[in-house]
């Protein structure tokens, strides 16, 4: 393993957020405190608890999921899709590193940048509304899981977008729904059966149900279920990645 | 001199069926300097870029300190450094982080001392915490070039170093190269300038069409060059070079009509005024004399314009 090469990549990447520290944080604070004044003060005062959770204390953990989510693809899709952009991709590709060496620099940064994020919402969260996390470790162990797996979509999108236009044309239309559409408002058991049974298809689902469980230990699924489906998540990013790094995919020619 | 790239059979065909390269053998020895020369498209990026891992190769080999570039691809391009021909900086970014990032990902270890070194050397020291994007266009491919070194590559390749370059930054650049020489670097460099070539390359290839046409020593060709030839055309085409004429300097153009006399322009006496006097003597009658000198443009041009037929 090239580790030298690994702390520089993620050394280089982490840079640009520094550079642009302030508006990283501003823009998910800002809006999660959106998001807790509408859902949880203004709908909130009419829904009086969810699973003998106060709406607003409900919504935390799918707050910090739809923020770290989006995140983490926007970074890691963002820090591969530039090189590729202005062409500094030639040194990556003239480097002796090799594919897990280039994920590992990227998506760890990606997915740092993203849990940062997740942790000054979490602490924003603690302003609006009072709440005990029950499950500590298990909650930060979902965090970073949901960080790097999306991270490692990210760098698939960024891979594979030939534009910018692509580049946010997947979070638009399938990331944002599925996380809207996964429980972040509401317990999936609040739907009518039909769409109860097709909220099971949506991944985020489980994402968020674990989440929510390592906070007030109620889940939507089992949390077996929801450590199954993100193991196997990320082993299907780690495969893709790994055949467009052996075919070259829309990246050596 | 051990041989340190071994390119053999190299082949590359892109998607859309062009042939970049057919089928291309070069050996490049261990410690020398090479300038590929070529027209436009001739392929000199496609051979750099298939030996640094950037195309892979439809089929051949290259070999890079005995490493195969595929199978052993961490030793073979750990050895290399590529300056490319395209300005590619991250704008945002500062002068030595990018500098330090090039060497990191070569996996060597932080080295402030040389990082400092190369960048005094290319006058880019005081420039060293501006964003990339406040640079000129030529300090930023003297940022290209500290990429490139800062991992201490054994073989360098420098794709059109000097296109749209100022002088001071060419002299810079040749200055360097002769230290990367001293302390045993293989350099490529391919340019469309022939006098950069003459002026700091051992061998040269010329390459057009994907095809290597010549590749030969410095001091061969510019001894061709060096030859001057004089044609001395007669009112009144012969048949055979009279007797009293008669040298190995000395032959009859095909259709008789003109003496083509080659000499060194460099040599003390030129024999010239012996020439015109013998030819006087023989009773020729001069209609017209004309000189002229093959370099090594008129050589390459000929090599290109032989690859151009059916």
């Amino acid at each position: 393993m090239n580790w030298t090469a690994v702390k520089s990549i993620y050394v280089f990447e982490m840079a640009r957020f520094f550079r642009t520290i302030t508006q990283s944080f501003i823009s998910p604070v800002l809006s999660t405190s959106l998001y807790f004044v509408v859902f949880g003060a203004a709908i909130g005062s009419r829904i009086q608890e969810v699973e003998g959770v106060s709406y607003g204390a409900f919504i935390v953990p799918g707050l910090i999921m739809l923020s770290v989510i989006t995140q983490s693809i926007s970074n890691a899709s963002f820090g591969i899709y530039f090189p590729k952009f202005i062409g500094t991709i030639f040194e990556l590709l003239s480097a002796p590193v090799n594919f897990l060496e280039i994920v590992m620099g990227y998506v760890g940064a990606a997915a740092t940048k993203a849990l940062f994020i997740g942790v000054i919402i979490l602490a924003t969260a603690f302003l609006f509304v009072d709440f005990e996390i029950q499950h500590p470790f298990a909650m930060v162990g979902f965090l970073v899981l949901t960080c790097i797996s999306f991270a490692l979509m990210g760098f698939i999108i960024g891979i594979w977008a030939g534009n910018f236009e692509q580049l946010q044309l997947v979070p638009l239309l399938i990331i944002t729904p599925l996380v809207f559409l996964g429980g972040s408002f509401y317990s999936i058991s609040m739907l009518p059966p039909v769409w109860q049974i097709i909220s099971h298809f949506n991944p985020v689902v489980y994402l968020i149900s674990g989440f929510r469980w390592s906070f007030f230990g109620s889940a939507d699924v089992s949390i077996g279920l929801s450590l199954f489906a993100i193991a196997g998540f990320t082993t299907l990013c780690m495969a893709v990645i790994w055949w467009i790094f052996k075919t070259g995919w829309r990246i050596r020619q | 001199m051990p041989l340190i790239v071994d390119v053999v059979a190299l082949r590359k065909a892109y998607a859309g069926g062009f042939e970049a390269l057919k089928g291309v053998d070069l050996q490049i020895e261990e410690g020398e300097i090479l300038a590929l020369l070529g027209p436009n498209g001739a392929g000199k990026t496609t051979l750099i870029s298939t030996v640094c891992g950037i195309t892979t190769a439809t089929s051949g080999s290259v070999k890079v300190g005995g490493h195969d570039t595929v199978k052993d691809f961490r030793a073979a391009r750990s050895m290399i450094g590529l300056v490319p021909q395209e300005i590619n900086l991250e704008p945002f970014e500062k002068v030595q982080n990018t500098v330090k990032f090039s060497r990191g990902l070569f996996g060597k270890s932080a080295n402030p001392a040389l990082i400092e070194k190369i960048l005094r050397q290319l006058s880019l020291w005081d420039k060293r915490d501006s964003q990339i994007r406040e640079l000129s266009g030529g300090m930023k491919r003297r940022v290209l070039i500290a990429k490139a070194l800062s991992h201490e590559p054994r073989v360098l390749f420098l794709d059109e170093p000097t296109a749209g370059v100022d002088v001071e930054l060419r002299r810079d650049m040749w200055e360097i190269v002769a230290e990367l020489k001293r302390d045993g670097v293989t350099i490529i460099l391919t340019t469309h300038y022939i006098e950069e070539a003459e002026a700091i390359a051992d061998r040269i290839g010329v390459i057009a069409q994907g095809e290597i046409l010549l590749v030969e020593e410095k001091s061969k060709l510019m001894a061709r060059m060096g030859k001057k030839e004089l044609e001395v055309q007669l009112s009144e085409p012969i048949l055979e070079i009279p007797a009293s004429l008669a040298s190995d300097t000395l032959r009859l153009k095909g259709d008789g009509s003109a003496l083509i006399y080659s000499y060194d322009t460099k040599s003390e006496r030129t024999g010239i005024t012996k020439l015109l006097a013998d030819v006087a003597a023989a009773g020729l009658v001069l209609r017209d004399v004309v000189t002229r000198q093959s370099s090594l443009e008129d050589i390459f041009v000929d090599l290109v314009h032989e690859g151009d037929a059916p």
